[in-house]
């Protein structure tokens, strides 16, 4: 079995071969199951991820991945020792949320946050009010809270007038964002994909002046309200063009949480072929449940950040009365249980969502928080 | 994720997901010769059993009339579902829920190739339900001694020595066991997560475990979603080899030792993962939905399924 080479980021040490997993321990199992040798091993390559003080990565000699073909085989032990959890309840979760939330509830909110441990809290997004209400007060929420040291706290920026915005109120990282679908971009902001990406290149060229890292989103990886299912080969396409863009990680979103292990794994394929693993980010929906399970199949193929949000806040805009983010609390409860390193406290995590609960006097949609009995 | 302006939201009912995009409902079709396997590694097929008239209705509060869970049956009798645990022949005392065993027994549809296992508690229980016609039965056992004496007041070993007598009565008559205690003649194992606390981490070395003692085509999982991570867990057991998974139509019943906090995990959701799997199951998840909904209206209550929630308004068709 071929040790399996698999990039880390930057923050969890230097790249060091990783054993590739085969199956389980075989026996004389029923063989009308048909179930065939479960051996299995991966190889992959990649470099370094960018980093926070805004140094654009090398770009990366892209040798083509040879992957594990096999799930099964990918379950035998090749996880990432540890995991950045990359919370966005502030900004994602608010913004999908019905009542508008007080500017200190909001700073109280990513104030308890940075007491858990969490390394990246998703403060707000510098858009035009009229569009987001929500997010009206992103000026006084940046400069309100308190910033930890070691604690970065990015901010959505559609456009160079929201970068500029942003600066100015002390952002130090930003967000922008692209889709896989050309029909939700027109949708979304009126214009093709490829439009949104010029439009972005100001924002990356702004953000390479200034020394700020600039995270990449691509909505609906895993299949679109409006176009239904959507080519693993056009979420590699995206991923691609807005990392060679400079964006120092990618986090890919299953907009409508309709995505399952089985097109986790094929989309994930299809991008590790054009971006390195540690460049990777997951941004599951629950919308079907299915979140968990689609994090773990990535945390197998390598993945080691992952977005959530505190409580699950954020509905579906899509699916009236559906769940939206998958919780904090029950990724960092999935995440304890394999073992893996996050930093994160638990508790503190769970105190969190009950405080921004009580706030907007909605029930947590954390099971963890529901069978701990914080309802 | 981004900016969503208000003016774009709007419900997709299931009906429109699948007129749309017929390939959410659909099972994933098999991959075309050269094409990456989805599957490979993974079972080709995965028994459903089906827990919602049994395990799911006696944790919900609410007594359900008899001719409710008949109906209920007879819904997913028609879903593909090959198994579906019917009731519980236990004394009524202890499980209200359950006290109509003898009439739900005799008064659903068998469908054929359909199988209806009861749960069995004693030998007392076993009679009954050979009487009111059970041709399968399942019979349980606890890893923790605490919870066994907490729950039926006896130790692990006193409570298997009650079951041999059960399982040597089915043997006697010909009668297939369900479940449990793979040495004694049971034809599976369903392994139970009874307060969901695991995660797949926990379920893999529990797997290794057992899977050194009964082989794998004897093995279920029974994940509570508890703590959200049935189907992680799930998945990790399919990885495993597993092809056997215990779910609650609705994700019926709730957890009775975390209040307020769910149980069983739901059918509609397992099912939805399988097939993004291209895994077969024979289930048509539509149909599961509709007895879901149908189960929920009658308990007045909100699935406990994302799938019906993401598909529906409110968990119940329109």
């Amino acid at each position: 079995m071929a040790a399996a080479r698999r990039l880390l980021p930057r923050w969890a040490g230097s790249l060091r071969p990783v054993r590739g997993g085969g199956g389980p321990g075989s026996g004389n199992w029923d063989g009308d199951r048909g179930q065939g040798p479960r051996t299995g091993r991966g190889t992959g390559t990649g470099t370094g991820t960018g980093d926070r003080d805004g140094n654009r990565p090398r770009p990366a000699p892209l040798t083509p991945a040879r992957l594990c073909p096999q799930i099964s085989a990918a379950a035998a032990g090749a996880l990432p020792p540890r995991v950045k959890v990359v919370e966005v309840g502030p900004r994602d979760g608010l913004q999908n949320e019905q009542s508008i939330v007080p500017t200190p509830v909001k700073i109280g909110l990513i104030d308890m946050l940075s007491g858990t441990g969490l390394q990246v809290i998703e403060a707000t997004s510098f858009v035009s009010p009229r569009w987001v209400p929500q997010m009206a007060d992103h000026t006084e929420v940046m400069q309100g809270i308190n910033k930890l040291p070691g604690v970065s706290y990015p901010v959505l920026t559609p456009n160079l007038k929201g970068f500029q915005a942003a600066v100015a109120a002390g952002a130090k990282e930003v967000s922008i964002f692209g889709a896989a679908s050309e029909l939700f971009t027109k949708k979304n902001i009126n214009c093709s994909i490829e439009e949104s990406l010029e439009r972005f290149s100001e924002v990356m060229s702004a953000a390479r002046a200034a020394s700020i890292p600039v995270r990449g989103y691509v909505s609906c990886v895993l299949g679109c309200p409006y176009e239904g299912k959507i080519s693993a080969a056009k979420v590699a396409e995206v991923s691609k063009k807005m990392y060679s863009m400079g964006c120092y990680e990618i986090s890919l979103g299953d907009t409508i949480g309709i995505g399952t292990p089985g097109s986790m794994r094929e989309m994930l394929t299809a991008v590790m072929k054009e971006v390195p693993v540690g460049a990777l980010a997951v941004h599951c929906h629950d919308t079907y449940g299915q979140a968990l399970a689609n994090i773990l199949v990535a945390l197998q193929m390598g993945v080691s950040v992952v977005d959530a949000s505190v409580a699950g806040l954020g509905g579906c805009p899509y699916a009236k009365g559906a769940s939206g983010n998958v919780a904090t609390e029950d990724l960092v409860y999935m995440l304890n249980g394999l073992g893996i390193h996050t930093g994160v406290d638990l508790q503190k995590l769970m105190d969190t969502g009950t405080f921004i609960c009580n706030a907007l006097n909605r029930r947590t949609n954390s099971k963890v928080s529901q069978a701990s009995c914080r309802l | 994720m981004g900016t969503v302006p208000s003016a774009l939201k709007h419900c997709l009912s299931y009906q429109h997901l699948l007129k749309e995009q017929p390939w959410i409902g659909e099972l994933v079709p098999p991959p075309q010769p050269g094409q990456e396997s989805q599957t490979s590694g993974l079972p080709e097929y995965i028994k459903i059993v089906e827990v919602g008239p049994r395990d799911g209705l006696q944790n919900e509060k609410v007594i359900v009339p008899t001719d409710i869970k008949i109906e209920l049956i007879n819904r997913l009798s028609k879903t593909g579902l090959s198994a579906i645990e019917v009731t519980s022949f236990v004394s009524s005392k202890w499980v209200p829920q359950m006290a109509d065993h003898k009439e739900v027994m005799r008064g659903i549809e068998r469908h054929p190739g359909v199988r209806y296992p009861v749960l069995t508690p004693n030998l007392q229980g076993f009679h009954s339900a050979i009487a009111a016609g059970a041709t399968e039965i399942s019979v349980f056992g606890a890893a923790s001694e605490s919870f066994s004496k907490m729950n039926i007041n006896c130790s692990i070993e006193e409570s298997i020595e009650k079951f041999e007598e059960v399982v040597k009565s089915a043997r006697n008559m010909n009668i297939p066991v369900s479940k449990r205690l793979y040495s004694m003649g049971c034809y599976e194992i369903s392994l139970g997560d009874t307060i969901g606390v695991g995660t797949p981490g926990s379920m893999k070395r529990m797997l290794e475990a057992v899977m050194k003692e009964i082989p794998l085509s004897a093995l279920a999982v029974h994940c509570h979603d508890t703590y959200g991570q049935a189907l992680a867990n799930i998945l990790t057991a399919i990885q495993m080899g597993v092809a056997v998974v215990d779910s609650s139509v609705a994700g019926l019943g709730g957890c009775p030792y975390a209040k307020g906090a769910t149980g069983n995990v739901a059918t509609e959701d397992v099912i939805y993962m399988l097939n993004g799997l291209g895994i077969n199951t024979g289930v048509n998840l539509y149909r599961v939905m509709e007895a879901g909904s149908f189960i929920c209206t009658a308990l007045n209550k909100k699935t406990n399924s994302k799938v019906a929630q993401a598909s529906f308004n409110s968990g119940t068709i329109n």
